[in-house]
């Protein structure tokens, strides 16, 4: 099977798509960073006894002022920036491939069955769908973290917060595979293979996983690859509100909310370094995501 | 009137450059019909699309003249050939239904295209739509070409489609199997308007068509088509008649004849496709392992009085819902080991019928016996019935009935243990590759994915795949209706011969009179859900009882040299 | 058509009352609205009777009849935090948010659709290139960074634009406008581009996604064998059938903005409903919360109506039942 995948048409077109390449090199690099950010981080952000306020609002090492053991300065608390971001990355991304995961598992498991039952579970699955849909992500997550403030007590929120937001980001998100796994499942239902399996007598499990799900693989990847770009954002977005992750163990998003109260002050690095960081990685995400779709549409090429 | 001279067309795809149409020469004259045939690939769409200028981005005209008149083709710029489109060539397609644009009403579409090459005035140039359409066939037009596509049914839309490409009087039109989406009476309907078209108005066309009754019945002159180069060409009823080209002999030899029952197609011994020796002792051993379980032969099935409905949409808020009655009240037997022919045209319910047998379909009502025993239906029966491995199924699209991430070995092995039929591995694999031998296939197969294998290879591994449950009753649902002449002759004698050797209960579908009537013992016709005659089938073709089928077997197009084409 | 119309309403109507009874249910259930409402000096008793009183002792669905019976007479209940009416905290707000995501929508609609046109029929030209370059940057930038891009060029570095507040409003009747002075326009183009350029990009693909489509079908085939002018086959034949889908997914775009306004009004500190709502997350404000989550789920649900029925009025083969 590596054969195939080997010399299947996508790894030629992506051998020939510097753009692709490079996105994926960046993702890498990224990814990689925010994995072995403990080992190879200079500093751990999260440790209070590691920084100090004497090095705070230091500069990044090509501007004046600046320390060697710092190379993209420090925030007003003396950590360091470079530290700060890596760990950050890390945050940022495990929440939001948690959340994408979770939001696979449920959205393709219910879409794969709606689509293949139909009928009333379609139904109900659809409606459930429709009003989800009549509420945008930011508002679902939104909600579900002041649900969960109204429900647990104070202490035990904050101890949560990860697997809020992580639940929340999940629930904003499995909608999206749910439908078009669902309409991939139409898709292929149709088909005479599926007819065959039916009519052998194959059990529907056997038939949704072994013979329909490996044929809806690419429409699933697009979706994964946009919804991760979609996850990340969603949890920077809800950091920078002040309902995503606090101060003291930030994450990109936290970092940016931070940072803006420097703006209009000369610390520029607070602000702009993990912004560019963020919107670089969620390009190259969504570069990979649309290569991924004119792969698996090879009309629109 | 239009002269081609050795063209030649390539593509640009990733492993190079292709020649998709090689040094192939032709002409027609005003009035003429002249017949591009051909099967699959052979490029006949590409030089109508050549001719027009409308070669997709990958392809260009690599050498070779083409004039229409006094006119270069190839010499013209972008803008001097989009001026010439409908002016003096026009061209028209498969699909009527996606071929007009949704959005305008037919007087929109004619008006406008009559103006972009002529200068009148609205109201004249819609008086002179409302001619053409009142000549194409369409009664109360003037009332009538106020509506959209969509209000029209499949056939009156090709006329429009006709219409529009005659509006602006060109001198030739291509037509790109016009009638391949139609049924039997409407593509006889639309080939009488063709030639009579020709006729009264002088214009010239090149017919470009896979089925080779249409060709005999309308064309004067044929080109004969095969991988980009030119087989044979001339008159119609000398080049299909009498062929000279081994191509065209074997391909007018592999036609199935409405008018007599083959015992087998003639065909040269295909390349690439040879069964060596110890494949063929495999073969026998894959035989003797069918034959262990079909025993004394297929069973009887017996249908009493199955009807099918399918819940339509409400017509108004609180109005009765419209079902679909796709069957009503059919019954039928076929005899045990004998072929069944199941006719009728598109939507006449014949594969609806196959369904319910197979238990993809709830009857709404009616009776099934596999042999004297009760078949229950879709809701009722259970998954480890037996007739879930008794019954097996060919379907019609090669492309789809295989799954395409599966290898042939895990297709093909999947009967066997869903059955019970072999539990060891090893003697698993030796009976899959004794069937591909059976069924003419080399055992290197096993390890491919279906997308290796081409159309009719592809049918083959679904045969397999069938007799691998070891079945009694075979249901072949248009089996060969997506396959090239050539390849549906080779799996018809591949049919043929599973039949004479395990004598299979066979129910036979398909809309192909001339295909049905090769295969089949009895007949049964099929006409909007009802039974209209069943019988054994060489007496309905030599004498159909009913109308209906009378006038099914006149419309069919035959290749037949004694009627005069017009 | 009128069972069209009777149908899509009905539907309405039951995604509004799902709403309403989740609004409810988060009103009812998460924490204990007595204890928000009243301090800890309040007795056990006097809570019980408060409780009697707001008539939280009855059956489910009766308070759930009440509650939806208050709302449908403009009764919105109080908030947690500031004992204001609901009621007149929308009527000052609503208008706020409602100038920004239409201007929002409408910078994104006259911008991106000539933009997804023009990238759909050029697609090898270099500005087709750039633009789609833009694109994709644009869709990776979430909202609060494009704003704070703005700010930080329009407001802090020229110094042309202000960058939070509304500016100079005026009043027509109880509807707060900005969109009537020269002031109050300055304040909306920055948060009303920020809120706008994101929608800009997601139409644009989506306009050239389609339009693409449209070009390669049969029916486009076709009119150019007859020689139809090449400016009516992009203009009227492959345009219209482009706008048809297109203009369903406006309609869910307008679920985005009322969405984004969120981050956008916090960015700008724009008093608008969104950062009503996002205090009323903070401090566990769940009257507000529900309410907003009502009175947006209705707009939505609003504008998907309009968006159907204008679907309907379009395409013909809805409109005019077929016959043979």
């Amino acid at each position: 099977m590596l054969r195939r995948l080997v010399r299947s048409e996508g790894v030629w077109l992506f051998s020939r798509s510097p753009a692709a390449i490079l996105a994926a090199l960046v993702t890498v690099a990224i990814v990689a960073g925010a994995l072995f950010a403990p080992w190879i981080a200079p500093t751990d952000p999260y440790d209070l006894s590691s920084f100090s306020l004497i090095d705070g609002l230091l500069p990044p090492i090509w501007e004046d002022g600046s320390d060697a053991r710092f190379l993209l300065g420090t925030d007003d608390q003396g950590r360091d920036m470079l530290s700060s971001i890596l760990y950050g990355a890390r945050l940022s991304l495990g929440i939001a491939a948690i959340a994408m995961a979770v939001a696979l598992v449920l959205g393709l498991g219910l879409g794969l069955a709606a689509g293949y039952f139909g009928g009333r579970l379609d139904a109900i699955v659809m409606r459930i769908a429709d009003v989800q849909l009549a509420l945008p992500a930011i508002l679902t997550a939104l909600l579900i973290d002041g649900i969960s403030r109204g429900i647990l007590p104070r202490e035990l929120h904050d101890d949560l917060r990860l697997a809020v937001i992580t639940l929340a980001i999940a629930l904003s998100l499995w909608v999206n595979f749910a439908r078009t796994a669902r309409a991939s499942v139409f898709v292929e239902r149709n088909k005479d293979y599926v007819s065959a399996a039916i009519m052998m007598g194959q059990h529907p499990v056997r038939i949704m996983l072994r013979h329909i799900l490996p044929n809806i693989v690419g429409p699933l990847l697009v979706i994964a690859t946009v919804d991760l770009a979609s996850a990340i954002l969603l949890e920077a977005t809800l950091s920078f509100l002040g309902v995503g992750l606090p101060a003291d163990s930030p994450s990109l998003g936290t970092l940016i909310r931070i940072g803006m109260q420097y703006l209009l002050s000369g610390e520029w690095w607070i602000l702009w370094i993990p912004t560019v960081f963020l919107v670089v990685l969620v390009v190259a995400i969504n570069l990979l995501g649309d290569f991924l779709r004119d792969l698996f549409n090879p009309s629109l090429r | 009137m239009l002269t081609v001279e050795n063209l030649s067309v390539r593509f640009r795809d990733r492993y190079g450059t292709t020649l998709a149409v090689e040094d192939v020469s032709f002409d027609v004259r005003p009035s003429e019909i002249h017949g591009l045939v051909g099967e699959s690939g052979a490029g006949k769409s590409t030089i109508g699309a050549a001719i027009m200028g409308l070669l997709p981005a990958a392809g260009e005209v690599a050498s070779g003249r083409m004039m229409l008149g006094d006119t270069d083709l190839r010499a013209l710029s972008p803008a001097e050939a989009h001026r010439i489109r409908g002016k003096r060539i026009s061209m028209i397609f498969q699909d009527p239904q996606t071929s007009l644009n949704p959005l305008m009403t037919i007087e929109d579409q004619l008006i406008e295209t009559i103006l972009a090459h002529e200068k009148m005035r609205p109201d004249a140039a819609r008086a002179r739509a409302i001619d053409l359409l009142e000549e194409i066939g369409i009664a109360n037009a003037a009332t009538r070409i106020r509506a959209y596509p969509h209000q029209f049914s499949g056939g009156m839309r090709q006329r429009v489609v006709i219409a529009l490409a005659l509006c602006t009087n060109p001198e030739l039109i291509i037509a790109d199997e016009p009638t391949t989406a139609l049924d039997v009476a409407v593509q006889a309907q639309v080939l009488e308007l063709i030639q009579k078209l020709a006729r009264t108005r002088n214009v010239g066309f090149i017919l470009i068509t896979h089925d080779i009754g249409v060709i005999t019945q309308v064309s004067d002159t044929v080109t004969v088509l095969r991988a980009g180069r030119v087989m044979e060409q001339g008159q119609t009823r000398r080049v299909l008649g009498q062929p000279e080209h081994p191509y065209t002999q074997a391909l007018m030899a592999a036609v199935p004849p409405l008018d007599r029952k083959l015992d087998r197609f003639r065909l040269p011994s295909v390349e690439g496709e040879e069964v060596d020796a110890d494949d063929t002792a495999q073969a026998k051993e894959a035989e003797d392992w069918l034959m262990s379980g079909i025993g004394s032969g297929g069973p009887s099935l017996d249908l009493q009085d199955i009807t099918v409905r399918f819940r339509g949409e409400r017509t108004g808020m609180f109005g009765p819902r419209e079902d679909f009655v796709a069957l009503d009240g059919v019954s039928l037997s076929i005899n045990p080991g004998s072929v069944m022919g199941l006719v009728g045209e598109s939507g006449s319910g014949k594969s609806t019928l196959a369904k319910v047998v197979a238990a993809l379909v709830q009857p709404a009502s009616g009776q099934m016996r596999l042999d004297g025993d009760p078949l229950q239906p879709l809701r009722t029966r259970r998954r480890d019935d037996p007739s879930r491995r008794l019954i097996q199924m060919v379907f019609q699209d090669p492309y789809s009935s295989l799954n395409s991430r599966h290898r042939v070995i895990d297709i093909l092995t999947e009967p066997l243990w869903l059955f019970d039929l072999e539990k060891d591995q090893a003697r698993r694999k030796r009976l899959v590759k004794a069937m591909l031998a059976l069924v003419g296939l080399p055992a290197r197969s096993l390890d491919r994915y279906p997308h290796q294998f081409s159309g009719g290879q592809r049918q083959r591994i679904a045969v397999a795949r069938a007799l691998l449950s070891r079945p009694g009753l075979l249901i072949c649902d248009e089996p060969t209706s997506a396959l090239d002449v050539s390849i549906q002759a080779q799996v018809l004698n591949l049919l043929k011969n599973l039949q004479t050797r395990f004598g299979l209960t066979t129910l036979f579908i398909s809309h192909d009179l001339a295909v049905v009537r090769q295969m089949s013992d009895d007949i049964a016709v099929l006409k909007d859900g009802k039974l209209v005659e069943t019988g054994p089938s060489e007496a309905f073709y030599a004498r159909p009882t009913a109308a209906y089928s009378r006038d099914l077997l006149a419309r069919t197009p035959a290749v037949r040299f004694d009627k005069p084409t017009t | 058509m009128a069972g069209f119309i009777l149908k899509r309403l009905v539907q309405s109507i039951f995604v509004m009352l799902a709403v309403a009874f989740l609004a409810f249910s988060l009103f009812r259930f998460v924490g204990d609205p007595i204890s928000q409402m009243t301090g800890i000096e309040t007795t056990a008793a006097d809570q019980e009777r408060l409780r009697e009183e707001l008539g939280l002792n009855d059956p489910f669905f009766k308070q759930f009849a009440r509650f939806t019976g208050d709302i449908l007479h403009g009764d919105f209940g109080y908030s947690f935090r500031t004992r204001e009416p609901i009621g007149d905290m929308l009527l000052t707000r609503l208008p706020a948010t409602l100038e920004l995501g239409t201007v929002a929508l409408l910078i994104s609609l006259i911008v991106g659709i000539p933009a997804g046109i023009y990238t759909a029929l050029n697609p090898r030209g270099v500005m087709s290139q750039s633009i789609l370059i833009g694109t994709l940057i644009g869709v990776s930038i979430p909202t609060f960074v494009i704003g704070i891009l703005l700010i930080f060029l329009f407001g802090v570095q020229l110094g042309w634009l202000p960058t939070y507040g509304r500016g100079g409003t005026v009043e027509i009747g109880w509807w707060r406008s900005s969109l009537f002075t020269i002031e109050g326009w300055r304040s909306l183009v920055l948060p009303a581009l920020t809120l706008g350029l994101f929608q800009l990009t997601l139409t644009m693909r989506l306009v050239r996604a389609q339009m693409m489509e449209v070009m390669r079908t049969d029916h486009i085939r076709f009119a150019i064998a007859r020689g139809v002018p090449w400016r009516s086959i992009r203009y009227r034949h492959a345009l219209s059938n482009t706008m048809i889908p297109v203009i369903t997914i406006i309609g869910l775009q307008f679920g985005g903005v009322i969405a984004f306004s969120i981050v956008t009004e916090s960015v700008f500190q724009w008093p608008g409903m969104g950062l009503l709502f996002l205090e009323s997350i903070r401090f566990v404000d769940i009257p507000v919360m529900s309410v907003y989550l009502v009175v947006i789920a209705f707009f939505f649900v609003l504008v998907n109506l309009l968006v159907d029925l204008l679907y309907f009025a379009i395409d013909p083969r809805l409109r005019v039942r077929e016959s043979t």
